[in-house]
Order: C-alpha cells, then sequence, then structure tokens
C-alpha cells in the first residue's frame, strides 16, 4: 500500500512479518495461559446468563403475566430489547461486507470479532420475539410448513416478513463467519501441539490447505457473499421498522422509520464494537493490529450516523408540527411533556448532544473517552426504542384507553441476563478462536505484494 | 518391497513474489498439472498456474434464481391457491407485499450456494490429502509459499522435475509420497 493512499495512523504497526503476525494471534489461542481476569470476567458473565435462564424459566411456568406488559402496552421491554440486540449486530456485517466491498482494508483487523459480535447479538436478540408469543413451544408456526391443521401464515403481515428477515441474517451472518475462519482454522491445525486441538481444528478446518485454485474460488464466494449480505443487512433493519411502519399508532406510521432504523442500528453496533475492541486490544496488547486509526474511523462512523439519527428525531418533531394531525401532535407534546419526558430528555442527551465530543480530535483518539461515549450511546438508543414502542402505545386515540408500563424484575432479569449471555460468548470466543483474521491481517504486509 | 507411488515434487519458497515467478516459468516450461499453495490469497497466482474457470458465480446466481423463485411462488401458492383469506379486501395475489420474503429468500440460497458451491467445487472437506504428508507443509499456513507439479503430468520425470524445480532457487525441495 502506498503511503497516499494511507493518511493517518497506520493500519497495522510497521515491523512485522507474515510469521510474527500469525504467532502473536494464534498464541493469544494456543499457548498463552488463561488469565483469573478472564475466569472472573466470565464467570460474571456465566452468572448472569444462568439469572437469564430462571427468568425464562420462570416466565415458562407462569407465562407473560410476570412481565409489566398490559394492554394497551403489549410489547414492552421484549420488542425494545430485540430491536436493541438486532441493531447492534449490524455493525458487523456492515465492518465485514460493506467495507470489504469498499475496500476499507483497516477493517481486517476488527472484522472477525465484530462479525462474532453479530452472530451473539442476532441470537440475544432472536430470543425476545421467541418467549414474547406467549406459547414459545409452538413458536415454529411462524414458518411455513405443511400441517394437519390446513394453516399456512399470512404473508400480507410485516411480523411474518420479519420472521424470514432475522433468520436469513443469522444464517448468512453465520456462514460469512465460518466460511471467513476456515483458513484460520488450518493455520491452528498446523501450530497447535495439543493432539485433541489438532483433531478439533483439523475437522472445523474441513483441511483447508491453502491451493491457489482453493483461493481463487474461495476469494469469488467471499466476494460475492459480502455483495449478498450488504443489501441483506440493510433490508433486515428495514423489516424491523415495517413492524412499527406499517401500523396506524401515532408515531409510528412514518416513512422515515426505514433510513432511521437502518442508521440507528450502526450507531449501536459500532458504540458495542469500540466497548468491546478498547479492553480487548488493551488486555491482549493487540495495539499494534488495532491502532489509533480503527478507533478514529469507528468514531466517525459514529459521529455520521448518529447525525443521521438526529435528523430523524427532528423530522418526527417536524412532522409532528407540520402534519396538523391531531395524535401526531399529542404524541410530540406527550414525549415532551407526558410522564416519560425525563427519558426523552435522556434519549437526546445520549443520542444527540454528549457524542458531539467526538468532534474533538482528543478525544476521538483517548480509548477511555471512547469506551466511555459508546456505552453513552448504547444506553441512548435503547432509550430510544423504549420511547418508539412505549410512549407511542401509552396513549394513542382513545383517552379511555391510556395506560402506564412499569417493567418487573423479570423483565430486568432477562434485559441483564441476555447481556451476560452475550458476554460470556464473546469471553469463549476470544479464548478458543483467533479474534482477529490472521490472513487477512498477512495480506496487509508489504511484502504480501507481488511485485512484477 | 514396492515403493509408495508418488504424488508429485513440491519446492518450498520465502515470497509470494517468488511464488508466482516460479509458477509462471513452470507453466512456460510446459508443465500443465502443478498446483501453488500460500498462506493468504495471492494476486496473479491462479493465472500463473493455467487456472481460469471459476464457476463460483454461476452456482450463486442460479441459487439465488431459485430461492427468488421458490420464495414468491410458494407466496403466491399459500395465499391465492390453498388458503385464501380476504384480510381488508385486499387482492389475494397482492404482490406487493410478497417482495420482502422473495428478497430475503433470494439472498438466503445465493448465500448459502455461493458458501457450500464453493466448497464443493473445492473438493471440500478432505481431511487427508498427500501434500500434508510433506512435514514441512505445515508452514503454508504460516509463512512458506509451495509450488508442486504433480506426477501424473505427462513432462513429469522424478530427476528431470527436481533438476527443473532447482532451477527456480527454492529454499527446498521434497518428493510428495501419496
Amino acid at each position: 500500500m502506498d503511503e497516499q493512499r494511507q493518511p493517518g495512523a497506520p493500519v497495522i504497526e510497521p515491523g512485522y512479518t507474515f510469521g510474527t503476525v500469525t504467532d502473536k494471534i494464534s498464541s493469544i489461542v494456543l499457548t498463552r495461559p488463561t488469565s483469573n481476569g478472564w475466569y472472573l470476567g466470565f464467570g460474571v458473565a456465566f452468572l448472569l446468563t444462568m439469572m437469564m435462564l430462571y427468568a425464562v424459566g420462570y416466565l415458562f411456568l407462569r407465562g407473560v403475566g410476570i412481565w409489566g406488559i398490559t394492554i394497551p402496552i403489549g410489547w414492552g421491554f421484549a420488542i425494545v430489547n430485540f430491536v436493541w440486540w438486532i441493531g447492534i449486530g449490524h455493525a458487523g456485517t456492515l465492518i465485514s461486507a460493506i467495507l470489504l466491498l469498499l475496500r476499507q482494508s483497516w477493517r481486517n483487523s476488527i472484522n472477525r470479532f465484530a462479525e462474532a459480535m453479530t452472530l451473539f447479538a442476532v441470537s440475544a436478540a432472536g430470543l425476545f420475539p421467541l418467549i414474547h408469543v406467549g406459547r414459545p413451544w409452538l413458536a415454529y408456526w411462524l414458518f411455513p410448513y405443511p400441517n394437519t391443521m390446513n394453516y399456512w401464515p399470512q404473508f400480507r403481515s410485516p411480523l411474518v416478513w420479519d420472521v424470514f428477515a432475522v433468520s436469513t441474517y443469522a444464517t448468512i451472518s453465520l456462514l460469512f463467519w465460518f466460511i471467513g475462519l476456515v483458513p484460520d482454522l488450518a493455520t491452528l491445525r498446523d501450530r497447535s501441539t495439543n493432539r485433541a486441538a489438532q483433531i478439533i481444528y483439523g475437522i472445523l478446518a474441513l483441511g483447508w490447505r491453502g491451493s491457489a485454485r482453493h483461493w481463487h474460488r474461495y476469494e469469488t464466494a467471499y466476494l460475492l457473499l459480502a455483495g449478498l449480505a450488504t443489501p441483506l443487512v440493510l433490508s433486515v433493519h428495514t423489516v424491523v421498522s415495517f413492524d412499527f411502519a406499517v401500523a396506524i399508532v401515532p408515531g409510528w406510521h412514518t416513512t422515515i422509520f426505514p433510513p432511521y432504523f437502518v442508521a440507528g442500528a450502526i450507531y449501536s453496533g459500532f458504540a458495542m464494537v469500540l466497548m468491546l475492541a478498547i479492553p480487548i486490544r488493551k488486555f491482549y496488547g493487540l495495539e499494534d493490529f488495532i491502532t489509533e486509526r480503527h478507533l478514529q474511523n469507528s468514531a466517525k462512523v459514529m459521529l455520521a450516523t448518529g447525525l443521521i439519527v438526529a435528523y430523524g428525531y427532528a423530522i418526527e418533531a417536524f412532522m409532528g408540527w407540520y402534519s396538523g394531525n391531531r395524535f401526531d401532535s399529542f404524541l410530540l407534546w406527550n414525549r415532551l411533556h407526558g410522564p416519560y419526558a425525563p427519558w426523552y430528555y435522556s434519549l437526546l442527551a445520549c443520542n444527540i448532544f454528549i457524542p458531539q465530543v467526538l468532534w474533538i480530535r482528543k478525544l476521538r483518539t483517548s480509548p477511555v473517552a471512547l469506551f466511555l461515549v459508546s456505552g453513552v450511546i448504547l444506553v441512548g438508543m435503547w432509550l430510544e426504542r423504549f420511547i418508539i414502542v412505549v410512549v407511542s402505545l401509552q396513549r394513542d386515540f382513545l383517552t379511555s384507553s391510556w395506560g402506564m408500563y412499569y417493567p418487573t424484575r423479570w423483565d430486568w432479569m432477562t434485559y441483564i441476563g441476555t447481556i451476560g449471555m452475550f458476554l460470556a460468548a464473546m469471553f469463549l470466543f476470544v479464548r478458543i478462536l483467533p479474534m482477529i483474521s490472521i490472513f487477512e491481517m498477512r495480506t496487509l504486509l508489504p511484502e504480501a505484494e507481488v511485485k512484477e | 518391497m514396492k515403493r509408495a507411488p508418488i504424488y508429485g515434487m513440491m519446492a518450498e519458497f520465502d515470497s509470494p513474489t517468488h511464488l508466482v515467478d516460479a509458477a509462471h516459468r513452470t507453466h512456460e516450461a510446459g508443465y500443465l498439472k502443478i498446483d501453488a499453495y500460500s498462506p493468504f490469497p495471492v494476486e496473479g497466482l491462479a493465472e500463473a498456474i493455467g487456472f481460469h474457470k471459476n464457476r463460483v458465480p454461476l452456482v450463486v446466481l442460479i441459487g439465488g434464481l431459485i430461492g427468488g423463485l421458490s420464495g414468491y411462488l410458494l407466496q403466491y401458492w399459500i395465499s391465492a391457491v390453498s388458503y385464501p383469506i380476504n384480510v381488508g379486501g385486499k387482492p389475494y395475489h397482492s404482490w406487493p407485499a410478497f417482495i420482502v420474503v422473495t428478497f430475503e429468500m433470494t439472498i438466503l440460497f445465493g448465500g448459502i450456494s455461493a458458501v457450500f458451491g464453493m466448497l464443493a467445487l473445492n473438493g471440500l472437506p478432505m481431511p487427508y490429502h498427500p501434500v500434508f504428508n510433506v512435514p514441512r507443509f505445515a508452514f503454508a499456513t504460516k509463512d512458506r509459499f509451495f509450488l508442486i507439479v504433480f506426477s501424473t503430468d505427462p513432462n513429469y520425470s522424478p530427476s528431470g522435475t527436481r533438476r527443473f524445480l532447482e532451477s527456480l532457487g527454492p529454499r527446498s525441495i521434497s518428493e510428495v509420497p501419496s
């Protein structure tokens, strides 16, 4: 890569060779002893996962009445958390697919764990609609399959579209992640000295031997998969927004929802990527691979998508006034002065005002500041979904059907438990699989270029 | 005792540039049944060993078309033929509502065809392969680059091929038992 095309901090610090890059990343998995910090972190995350299983187990026993959902607010935490988690997943696909198509080679050191993050976030997201349906053991009714009831799904409903979008997204994310891992699994197979590890990594590597013919087809398939995943990731949050926008509830029935949801998804996803990348690069000494440049670029993506989200809020407020629709204007009033007004102001602070500090270069390059701002954004994006789901349903057309929503401890236990499940999966991932794509890092080295 | 048949002759190189150059010269010298191994995709290497036919895009196209068509037909058959329900006077065959699922099915089938089509065309999974018999081949997934001339090549001869490969300046040469 010539210097003109790569301004600013380098993507990978100089002085590395194919061998040292390989050793540095694979040794984290193969030879580095498991630290006490890992056990502590995994232990806490595991306990939170157990708490979630307890909450879900009790839910199966007693039904959704243990949650705070009542009419008129029948969606509550389950849908808030579903949208929040699936949004977080979007950054992984954006980094691995869209940035690949745009030839942003800096993505090579963060795509692997961003994709893993996508997978685990989508798993956490998928749990919520499943347990929200009331009779989760019949959730397979959502899929079209021949049955003795002579019944089929209703394909004019966005909720059925969502089933197809989310399950396609989960499948393609898994394939994309696994196929990216295959050459690195072969590296682990050849590097490990432990017989059991050799056999397990060997089976997973599918006998990869790096033949030129294989690489050629591999690169084509990878590129095509990225080309397919790009419209897919944009469609997933669009379809999620249809769940709202196709309904006639005030605050949901707007055409701004699809782009505004997609931008919000990428916004929260990059925040999660940074919240994971900053501690990982610190604890595993990967500052040479995940450099200041990666942090800066992610911060810039957050700044840009954050402004699109701000535009979405502005248009919502503007339409509340300009449409002249009394229900829409009341929704705006209710957000600003209703019982959930403090939540709305916190949302504006977390999502619009505080992240503007990223304009300051010094904060954009400071890992601690970025970590904190990312946390604020994640809280803000959760509040956004809370405002959309709860405040719109809370006071709709008829005064007689107004109500309030109070989440119960079971709601909180399930939500915090899924964060534990997500973190536990991430802890296992960094321990048993290469968290940075080794073969793609090799291609970034200057010696990888073929000179004529 | 009969010796095990020989699978080919393998040369080891230090850099991708060296490998691509060696592959070019081997191909030009008339060896057609050759292959090269590298720890990452090397630009121009597939062309250098004379590999041009890549059918992955065709597989993905066919997969995507099958997915999209079956997605649309499934919805049409269910909504208009098998289980027609009048919802607010909408037509049974309300095609705009069917686009989303058609699109998702196109992506799903296209993506699955890309991954499994690529693996099938590559002949993977294949846990055993003769090249793994060469101990130094373990470095093919780290920092070494290998070129092999298969013994099935009409121009192959144990001594002639070894002499030719030596003229390319490799780090080492080994015979690959099959």
